[in-house]
């Protein structure tokens, strides 16, 4: 850190749900966030009268914030609407650290919800995010949806570092495995690598198994201060750095070999005080398989070019691999939520720094562990986020 | 070869980027560059994205390039293909590669620019064949 303030241990995350809900043909956005947010204010112990401050992002149903802290009938002195796609919860967790920090507020609650799934939400057809966005009329007439432009840095990575389908499917292995255990996935059959590579083929090169399911659902999180976090009954999950940036097309300077991981990642390391060997555990963004493929690399757990590599042979199974990821099943097995994965890879990070993962998949002795995500389009425009915490 | 051409949605012009889709009507390929930086850059804008100057003005582009990347969408009513082409004049730009075989096509191909019509009398849009 260069002088200033630091968020490291400012604040704790004292509260985690994930909505158990898959399909929500029953229920309206607006009830999956506040269902969420009283499931995480009941983890930490806390009243909806606790909260002061609210996140949200544009999953949000509403104008910014203000419908759903209406809805919830919170009074507040801090809000937050950041939106940079999925990742915003896990950036999410880092603004309400440094709100706290500036005694903006004592207790944030951040939520997500959507219902993909029961709208017939695709990520393989196009649609506009702002028709007054300048990139729209570039763009949109191409046709890029969500899996074409992922697979575009699919098939630069392979073309540039001989990065192979096999290699991406044992992301989807990784995830299928741990997937087994959790009772609320909506995949839990484990695959083999000539399962996802036999899939059908959605956009060259992905395969059907190399995307994350849709589904409906939801998450929320509470922050609090650290003396607020030590009174409540559950274990003290610290924030202990994080890291937040975006990436374009840079002017027409593109290169689709890496994300804003690689200024987001090396932040909140600095911040931490730790490096990725320190990390026990990750969960990290699996929109698709490149996806994590590419985060790996920008958060230096290896070298560039080599993510195809690592993640093979089982390298990121708990257990197994050097890298247990995804603990939950991931993006690519257990859940989605409105499009929107950030909050789900914060949520697993905190039950396995709790001890509380499914005992099939807890990574022993897990005292620091990090989520990171990617929001918005890898191949065209995105935000990233990365948090890392610590088990106090 | 493909079959049915995928129907272009009409882009959504404004006011700083009008004279692009005007030359687009005429046949011709304009990019944007800097005469504070000296650069090229894409897409068009008013500003330059490399040094901030407004000194950016429109060039007559060769339209010539090559493939940067590329998907070809399989799980759509007609199959196309998405991709960033890398043009002579320096900026990549994400476009389409059409005219082409989709299982052959492939990343480093040089392409060239063509024209096509979109929906609801909007004007050309660019993409890219094979050369």
């Amino acid at each position: 850190m260069s002088g200033g303030m630091s968020i490291k241990g400012k604040a704790y995350i004292a509260g985690a749900y994930e909505h158990p809900t898959r399909l929500a043909k029953d229920k309206s956005v607006a009830q999956l966030h506040a269902e969420a947010a009283m499931g995480a204010l009941a983890d930490a112990g806390l009243s909806r009268k606790d909260v002061d401050g609210y996140f949200c992002a544009g999953d949000a149903p509403g104008l910014g914030p203000l419908a759903m802290a209406d809805y919830m009938n919170l009074t507040l002195r801090h809000l937050d609407s950041t939106d940079m796609g999925g990742c915003s919860y896990i950036a999410h967790v880092a603004h309400a650290a440094e709100a706290i920090a500036a005694g903006k507020c004592n207790v944030a609650l951040i939520t997500l919800a959507g219902r993909p799934r029961s709208e017939g939400h695709s990520g393989a057809v196009p649609r506009i995010r702002g028709a007054d966005a300048p990139d729209t009329q570039w763009e949109f007439p191409t046709g890029v949806a969500t899996v074409n432009a992922y697979a575009m840095c699919a098939a630069r990575h392979m073309y540039q570092f001989g990065t192979t389908s096999e290699q991406l499917a044992w992301v989807k292995v990784a995830a299928s495995h741990h997937a087994q255990h959790n009772p609320h996935a909506m995949l839990r059959d484990v695959v083999t690598v000539e399962q996802v590579v036999n899939s059908p083929l959605i956009a060259t090169p992905l395969h059907r198994l190399d995307c994350c399911v849709v589904s409906d659902g939801g998450g929320a999180l509470i922050v609090t201060r650290p003396e607020i976090a030590k009174s409540l009954k559950r274990p003290l999950v610290k924030v202990l750095g994080a890291g937040e940036s975006m990436k374009g097309q840079m002017g027409g300077d593109v290169d689709l070999t890496y994300s804003a991981g690689v200024r987001s990642g090396p932040a909140a390391f600095a911040e931490a005080g730790v490096k990725p060997a320190d990390i026990k555990y990750a969960s990290i963004y699996d929109s698709f398989t490149i996806t994590v493929v590419i985060q790996i690399e920008d958060l230096g757990f290896c070298e560039k070019g080599q993510g195809g590599r690592f993640v093979a042979d089982g390298n990121l199974i708990s257990g197994v691999g050097k890298l247990p990821f995804n603990t939950d099943g991931g993006g690519l097995c257990n859940n989605h939520p409105a499009n929107r994965g950030g909050i789900t890879k914060v949520i697993e990070a905190v039950r396995q720094l709790r001890g509380e993962a499914h005992p099939a998949v807890q990574v022993k002795n897990c005292d620091i562990a990090l989520a990171h995500g990617t929001g918005g389009l890898l191949g065209s425009r995105h935000g990233g986020a990365t948090l890392i915490m610590e088990r106090e | 070869m493909a079959g049915k051409e995928r129907a272009i949605p009409a882009p959504l012009t404004n006011p700083e980027t009008e004279p692009f889709w005007e030359a687009a009507r005429q046949g011709k390929f304009l990019i944007k560059a800097c005469t504070a930086c000296g650069k090229a850059h894409w897409y068009p804008r008013a500003i330059c994205p490399h040094c901030g100057s407004d000194r950016t003005e429109w060039r007559e582009s060769a339209g010539k390039g090559v493939i940067y990347s590329l998907s070809v969408m399989k799980r759509a009513p007609e199959i196309y293909a998405v991709a960033y082409v890398t043009l002579d004049d320096g900026p990549t730009m994400m476009t389409n590669i059409v005219d082409c075989d989709y299982d052959k096509i492939a990343i480093g191909q040089r392409v060239a620019v063509t024209f096509r019509p979109t929906q609801g009398d909007g004007p050309p849009y660019p993409q890219f064949r094979p050369a």
